[in-house]
């Protein structure tokens, strides 16, 4: 009997284990969000902009390289996010194990995916973004002339105020 | 016979051009400012790249072309087309120079876009933008939306002169709300500055209730205010209104995007406490009309196909996107390949239809516009009403737009000219778009948002995009948004300088 129940569940797990071991990319949950819908899945990628809290919830988006999709997480899941994606970030890249739904009922028709476990795979950091210093010169070298533009311009304007033009 | 321009008539060009362009360098101080106050240093320079250029190419045109005489008709025509393209040109400069672009092509389709308040992008990993580009990509539709000549008519009204109305009208705005052009340009930026302040501020606090933190939830609700009420449609992450996830968001941009799609003219009768104008005139019954009917078209298709639950879901995905088509604005609540892949045909179809038809004359929307679709109509009940009256009768149609008209061939012949050019432009942007593989519905789908200026996409519109059909679309965004009129002026300009005599 134990082995009949061993073998049972590595079948099963053979069967699921791929769909919850490698992660569904967005585009194909957007392209064939009919074949997923209601599937429990997992999806992989970097929080983006905002950790936007609602009550016990919070919504996080994360963007995989495609597109982005909109994660329901337990707030107390989401606690551990430390940086979110933008100019000056690079968002912590996570993975989320949860249950995809082509159009939430719960949540206005959403694609989304309301997320049983969420793991950081990778701390996000601070993007630098030093300022180019060949930039530098050309901005002030065009500044410089647009200013004597304007002026030549202003004066110009003078003189045919004043009839000499 | 063609007259050839003259020195003088290019001269009268050049100098106008170059008022409108120093208009531009103005303008790119506010992402500038911007920039600072976020410490964004390397865009602040970006930014002083463009400016400056702006500044040197329109004090050039000046120092060339010092002209002070007024412009005259045909004048005003060939300015504002050329000064669109010029502004393309230079908006383009700060975005290339954010590295979120793989070509000038690219920057310069969204700088377009922006302009146009089309809202169609190419831009790459919108997520990671400064916040000085994304104001400027924004503030490109408040501009555009305005008008660029507006803009610059506020500007420079001491040195305008009153022939500079003509350019006013090449922006494709029909109504002189006041007898004066620069009154008028000054009550619609009036309008639209009360409206800056009440609507970010709206979408400011939603932001804040819904979880955004107060310094983002600004920068957010002031960038997707300029996005609704000029019906651009560009948004400060990459995917659209569906990244806040929420209801009252949605609820919030909705009567912002309908300020936005109402005739300015309109706007004045209401800011005058003259309400009975909402109930009579002929757009506001051809608006509620046909979104009515593409919304049901929708709801119907949506419903068939199952693609929504629930009535709240069919109103959050179904009728946002309807009006946001109808509105010019192309805000998005679902993923761009949902339409092809769950909408299907039909209700794809009521959104193809919902953009052509557009919003209204002397607004910010795009496409046929409500007032020439109630004039069609009007027409239509003219010629069934002469089939079955006698010869001798005389029949006399009338429509209210901001006071009683009787409907005149002139009016008709009008109509037909720019639903003859939207419909030309519609049917050879798809031709475009299918010579490289795309399916019809898709194909037409992206040619009517880009002509209408709407901004909603079936998924072709990305970087991957063949060169040719950006600059198609480029030139159907540009087309478009100046109702032709100005455009076929310059053609037959450029004619008539090889040609001419």
């Amino acid at each position: 009997m134990r082995i009949i129940v061993t073998l049972f569940i590595v079948v099963v797990l053979g069967l699921l284990g791929p769909n919850l071991a490698e992660a569904v990319s967005s585009s194909e949950l957007i392209e064939k969000a009919k074949d997923y819908d209601g599937e429990a899945i997992a999806y992989e990628g970097e929080v983006i902009g905002d950790v936007m809290r609602r009550n016990d919830y919070v919504w996080i988006n994360v963007h995989d390289g495609k597109s982005a999709i909109g994660l329901w997480v337990r707030f107390s899941e989401a606690g551990e996010i430390q940086h979110k994606g933008n100019y000056k970030h690079e968002g912590d890249r996570v993975r989320a194990k949860g249950i995809f739904n082509r159009a939430c009922p719960q949540h206005g028709g959403d694609l989304d995916i309301h997320v049983q476990e969420l793991e950081i795979l990778a701390p996000g950091y601070e993007i630098a973004h030093p300022v180019s210093w060949r930039q530098v010169v050309i901005a002030a070298v065009l500044s410089i002339i647009g200013g004597l533009m304007f002026l030549w311009e202003r004066a110009r304007k003078k003189r045919v105020q004043a009839g000499l033009e | 016979m063609l007259r050839r321009p003259s020195i003088e008539d290019l001269n009268t060009v050049g100098h106008y051009l170059g008022r409108l362009v120093v208009g531009i360098g103005v303008a790119m101080l506010l992402p500038l400012i911007v920039s600072l106050v976020f410490a964004e240093w390397a865009v602040a320079i970006w930014f002083v790249i463009g400016a400056s250029i702006s500044f040197i190419v329109g004090y050039l045109f000046l120092l060339i072309c010092p002209v002070t005489r007024d412009i005259k008709w045909l004048h005003g025509l060939i300015v504002v087309p050329i000064a669109w393209l010029v502004a393309m040109l230079l908006g383009a400069i700060p975005l290339y120079l954010s590295s979120h672009f793989g070509s000038f092509l690219d920057a310069s389709f969204d700088a377009m876009s922006g302009f146009a308040t089309t809202g169609l992008f190419l831009i790459q990993d919108i997520d990671h933008l400064p916040e000085g580009i994304n104001f400027w990509r924004h503030l490109s539709h408040f501009i555009g939306g305005q008008g660029i000549v507006v803009a610059a008519l506020t500007l420079f009204t001491r040195g305008m002169l009153p022939g500079a109305y003509t350019m006013y009208e090449s922006e494709a705005r029909e109504e002189r709300v006041l007898p004066n052009v620069a009154q008028t340009a000054r009550f619609i930026w009036m309008v639209s500055f009360t409206y800056l302040i009440l609507g970010s501020t709206m979408l400011w606090v939603v932001g804040i209730f819904e979880g955004i933190t107060p310094v983002r939830a600004l920068m957010h609700g002031v960038n997707l205010f300029m996005a609704a009420f000029d019906t651009g449609g560009f948004a400060p992450q990459s995917q659209s209104i569906l990244y806040y996830h929420s209801f009252p968001y949605e609820i919030a941009v909705i009567p912002i995007m309908l300020a936005g799609t109402l005739n300015f003219g309109l706007h004045y009768a209401l800011w005058h406490n003259n309400r009975r104008e909402l109930y009579r005139n002929i757009e506001i019954l051809s608006l509620t009309t046909t979104i009515f009917l593409t919304f049901t078209v929708a709801a119907l298709a949506l419903t068939k196909v199952e693609a929504y639950s629930s009535s709240v879901s069919l109103f959050r995905k179904g009728f946002f996107q309807i009006f946001s088509a109808h509105s010019g604005t192309g805000f998005m609540t679902i993923s761009a390949r949902q339409f092809p892949q769950e909408w299907k045909s039909l209700a794809m179809g009521a959104v193809v239809v919902a953009m052509a038809l557009g919003g209204s004359a002397g607004s910010t929307a795009g496409g046929l516009k409500a007032l020439r679709i109630g004039i069609i109509f009007k027409t239509f009940l003219r010629e069934v009403k002469r089939l079955i009256s006698p010869p001798s009768a005389v029949i006399v149609e009338t429509y209210h737009h901001l006071r009683d008209v009787v409907l005149e061939d002139k009016h008709v012949r009008n109509v037909m000219f720019i639903s003859i050019a939207y419909f030309t432009s519609y049917t050879l942007g798809a031709y475009f778009a299918m010579y490289y593989g795309y399916s019809f519905g898709e194909a037409l789908f992206e040619s009517v948002s880009a002509t209408a200026n709407v901004g909603l996409t079936a998924g072709i519109t990305s970087a991957k995009m063949p060169a040719l059909l950006k600059i198609v679309f480029i030139l159907q965004m540009w087309a478009g948004r100046l109702e032709f009129l100005s455009v076929s002026a310059l053609l037959g300009t450029i004619i008539a300088g090889v040609r001419g005599r």
